[in-house]
């Protein structure tokens, strides 16, 4: 018998990081109506994940002094990883690493251009304790579901990508493309929609869209930052003309404004970008890929729906996201299964599934590398090659070797967590299936599941057998190809 | 085909030697039995290399002129003659195991390789080397479609990229070339010891040969594991080999000394893929002998040195050829920062037994308004088409027609190098 209604576990794969023993004791009580609410409307509950890293019951943080996710990047990836495997708010941060992929953001040119600690701010920081902006995963993480509107303004006065897209440059003098270009090809409504008149006008609607540092700004203070700064005299206040509807009315020219009222022009842009019906079905067709299948295409009756909900709800995502995962695309059987994990959330959902044991997240982050994927360094602002192309003989081989390397760490605890009857040889490979969730094994690899069991020993069930059986088979499940599968 | 017949012998069985999905060491085999299999070894300097500073017209006033802080003096050059046009060329001081080659015969320096309106993206002028393409930056490699003409089914270990993310040059259409950055990693790990951890491998490997026909995804993914598997063993014999000279430390040293492991263990692979970054020099540098920039010259020309020697003393410097590229030039004149921008034309060189060492094509003049100029002679205006050299190594190193690959005849003009 399933541990949770097989839906309820598909949701929790998608939607979240997949379901641990926690999870499983959480969601066993829901119906499926009830488990997409408790995932969509997470604000009823207290965003307190981080107030538990260090506690002995939950994944550990590596560090060579205090722990300083604001400003050490690798701090800045464990609490990340800390907050995907332990949040009760799962969908928050499936959100936030859809949103870095899709305004993807990279840290080493922000460390290149303001060293390690800013950088580390500017994509990280959580106000508090320390001075300066929140950093662009927050903004993630608030806009998680909001208004795609909203996020998209917030994006474009972003420290971070003020850097990465060259914005802080963009004067009236030297109008600077980069972001001019990107906004419109990657974050809103694609090539084909858009032409370099266009590139031209926003690099122009950008002018002056700069950054601004903080006094006293040296590159090692903790309390330096850089904030967003509109500078006025830097504004292009020419008229912008557009080949697409920038206003409701159809006027397709941004007017000539005063230096002071030129922030304006950003946020016409912006505003008509996200409106954009090519944006509404872009938005579409990734949420597909994202959450129904990377394998199937795009059906374009769930493009349009998703569209017209996007639309209808002026922007704002959650009622998108609410609308898919309750919609029969999301729930019909032959889309199960039918994502590639990407290493991330293949890792964490091991770790979910496996355990935690005094498991040390900064353990994680080189494996993550050689598997492809290292957060907060996109390999460009186009995002990392998702599906398929995560997978090649290297990176399969160092998924495997992870599943060794979890599977060793967790051993112990492995055992511990099985039931007396659930540790001989015969129920051992249902109990570990049950418990990872793999896509369906055909009946060979089934069969060398239960003939690898019976040859370590069918002498009995002295502990160091049942030791190596259940972690065996964690690291040839987890490091299966059934496995990979979302 | 204007291969000559021994060549294509040579090459006809090479290439049946490879394409079999091999028993481990068949190439070892062919090796005992006299037949050589050639290794095309491409090293990529990630960030566009300055190649004025690699390859210095040290006569060139124009040369000192616009690059006053980071030229280097015409007394430290490492001279190597001057090309057809007369102008004298000297290589980076911190050349020195290249100098040695290029008197040896056995570096060939191309000047002024590229294509017309050469992209200034760092994401795009890779790509574009790489389809061997200028109008575009999708789709497959030339490696890629190099191997495509090969004979199925292709041996995983075909390829070698001792890069962890797939170079666009090495994409094919049956896809699936092994990235191995660290062949120590390159192992099947188990949380167990002894005999349950073969009991695991042959269990895993029964998994993987599911051919989940219903399901092709899952199918897709048990062809990437099982190409993992088959190779482990090879993989592991190459990062065993004890090198006949020291390597220099770092990355690149490594990945050259594991490439050398697996020609010399004859793994099969026939074309490896190594990088070394730092090229895009934007800043600081520096002048002479020194900085950022000697540093990187210091690493490129040593390790490929001693590449060259262990090869040579193994006796595989005639099967082996290298290849070196960089996605675009640089500018000219140095910017604000002592460095320089994103430019165009830049240098390819060939390393080998079989090389024809010496230098091609001609130098650019640096004066403003010359026709070996442009971008307002801001740039270096390419020369030879970089396609007619994959064309000279695609027809006559790896012993296949370059025309469907290249999608055109790039033969003409292309530089003697083989």
């Amino acid at each position: 018998m399933s541990r949770l209604d097989p839906l309820i576990d598909h949701l929790l794969r998608r939607a979240g990081f997949g379901a641990s023993q926690p999870d499983v004791d959480v969601f066993s009580r829901m119906s499926f109506g009830q488990a997409v609410a408790y995932l969509i409307d997470y604000e009823g509950r207290p965003d307190d994940v981080d107030a538990r890293i260090g506690r002995p019951d939950h994944a550990q943080v590596t560090t060579r002094d205090i722990f300083a996710p604001d400003t050490d990047i690798n701090e800045a990836r464990q609490r990340w990883l800390f907050r995907m495997i332990h949040t009760r708010r799962p969908l928050q941060e499936k959100m936030a690493l859809f949103w870095h992929n899709h305004f993807a953001t990279a840290y080493s040119k922000l460390a290149g251009d303001a060293g390690a600690i800013q950088a580390t701010k500017m994509m990280a920081l959580r106000p508090g304790t320390l001075r300066g902006p929140r950093g662009q995963i927050e903004l993630f993480r608030e806009y998680a579901l909001g208004s795609f509107r909203d996020l998209l303004i917030e994006v474009a006065r972003d420290p971070a990508m003020l850097v990465w897209l060259d914005g802080q440059t963009n004067t009236r003098r030297k109008p600077q493309e980069n972001f001019g270009r990107e906004v419109m090809e990657l974050f809103t409504v694609g090539v084909g929609q858009h032409t370099e008149q266009d590139v031209y006008a926003a690099a122009r609607v950008f002018t002056g869209w700069n950054l601004r540092r903080s006094e006293g700004n040296r590159r090692d203070d903790v309390q330096a930052y850089r904030e967003f700064f509109y500078n006025a005299e830097q504004h292009d206040t020419d008229a912008k003309p557009f080949s697409f509807p920038i206003y409701a009315h159809g006027g397709r020219t941004i007017p000539e404004r005063s230096e002071s009222q030129g922030m304006q022009d950003g946020v016409d842009l912006l505003t008509a970008l996200a409106y954009h019906p090519e944006t509404a079905r872009r938005l579409a067709r990734k949420f597909w890929n994202f959450f129904v299948s990377e394998i199937h295409p795009p059906d374009a009756a769930f493009i349009e729906a998703v569209a017209g909900v996007y639309l209808q709800n002026d922007t704002r995502i959650r009622p998108v996201v609410h609308y898919i995962l309750s919609s029969p695309w999301f729930t019909d059987p032959s889309t199960r299964y039918a994502r590639y994990s990407s290493p991330v959330e293949f890792v964490v959902r091991a770790v979910k599934e496996v355990g935690w044991q005094d498991l040390s997240l900064g353990t994680l982050l080189t494996p993550l590398v050689n598997m492809g994927l290292q957060l907060f360094e996109p390999p460009d602002v186009g995002g990392w090659p998702l599906g398929a192309g995560w997978f090649s003989t290297g990176t399969m081989l160092a998924r495997a070797n992870f599943a060794a390397t979890l599977a060793a760490n967790q051993r112990a605890h492995l055992v511990a967590s099985l039931d007396e009857d659930e540790r001989t040889s015969q129920a051992l490979v249902e109990t570990m299936l049950d418990r990872l969730t793999p896509a369906p094994f055909d009946a060979g690899p089934r069969q060398a599941l239960g003939s690898y069991v019976q040859a370590i020993g069918s002498a009995g069930s002295s502990a160091a057998q049942v030791d190596a059986r259940a972690a065996g088979l964690a690291r040839l499940i987890v490091g299966s190809s059934e496995y990979q599968l979302l | 085909m204007r291969i000559s017949r021994r060549l294509f012998i040579r090459d006809g069985v090479a290439t049946v030697t490879l394409a079999l999905t091999a028993p481990p060491f068949l190439s070892d085999i062919a090796r005992a039995q006299g037949i050589r299999s050639r290794s095309l070894v491409v090293v990529y300097l990630g960030g566009g290399n300055d190649a004025l500073n690699t390859l210095v017209a040290y006569r060139d006033p124009f040369y000192y002129s616009r690059r006053p802080t980071i030229a280097i003096a015409a007394g430290e050059v490492l001279q190597v003659g001057a090309d057809a046009s007369g102008k004298a060329l000297g290589l980076h001081p911190r050349l020195g195991g290249l100098l040695d080659l290029f008197n040896e015969g056995r570096l060939a320096l191309v000047q002024r390789v590229g294509y017309a309106n050469s992209s200034r993206s760092h994401f795009e002028g890779t790509d574009i080397w790489g389809t061997a393409n200028p109008l575009s930056s999708t789709g497959s490699g030339w490696l890629g479609r190099y191997f495509d003409t090969l004979p199925r089914p292709l041996d995983a270990l075909a390829a070698w990229n001792t890069t962890s993310e797939t170079p666009r040059a090495l994409l094919s259409a049956q896809g699936g070339v092994p990235s191995i950055p660290n062949g120590s990693t390159y192992r099947f790990a188990s949380p167990n010891r002894g005999q349950v951890v073969t009991l695991e491998r042959a269990a895993a490997q029964t998994m993987a040969a599911n051919a989940a026909v219903d399901r092709p995804h899952l199918a897709f993914l048990n062809a990437a594991s099982r190409g993992a598997l088959e190779t482990l063993d090879r993989v592991t014999q190459a990062t065993q080999y004890t090198p006949t000279i020291a390597y220099p430390g770092g990355g690149f040293g490594v990945a050259l000394r594991t490439v050398a492991g697996a020609i010399v263990r004859g793994v099969g692979s026939r074309v490896f893929w190594v990088q070394t970054g730092g090229y895009d020099t934007h800043s600081q540098q520096g002048g002479g002998a020194g900085g950022a920039y000697g540093g990187l010259m210091a690493t490129l020309g040593d390790g490929l040195r001693a590449f060259y020697n262990d090869l040579r003393n193994q006796g595989l410097a005639n099967d082996t050829t290298v290849l070196v590229f960089s996605e675009f030039g640089r500018r000219i004149s140095e910017n604000g920062s002592q460095g320089t921008d994103h430019g165009a034309a830049g240098l390819m060189m060939a390393l080998g037994g079989m090389v024809r060492g010496g230098l091609y094509g001609t130098a650019a003049s640096l004066a403003p308004g010359d026709p070996t100029l442009e971008n307002n002679s801001g740039d270096v205006r390419h020369e030879t088409d970089f396609r007619s050299v994959y064309a000279r190594v695609l027809d006559n190193w790896l012993g296949v027609n370059s025309v469907p690959i290249l999608g055109g005849d790039f033969r003409a003009g292309a530089p003697a190098i083989f």
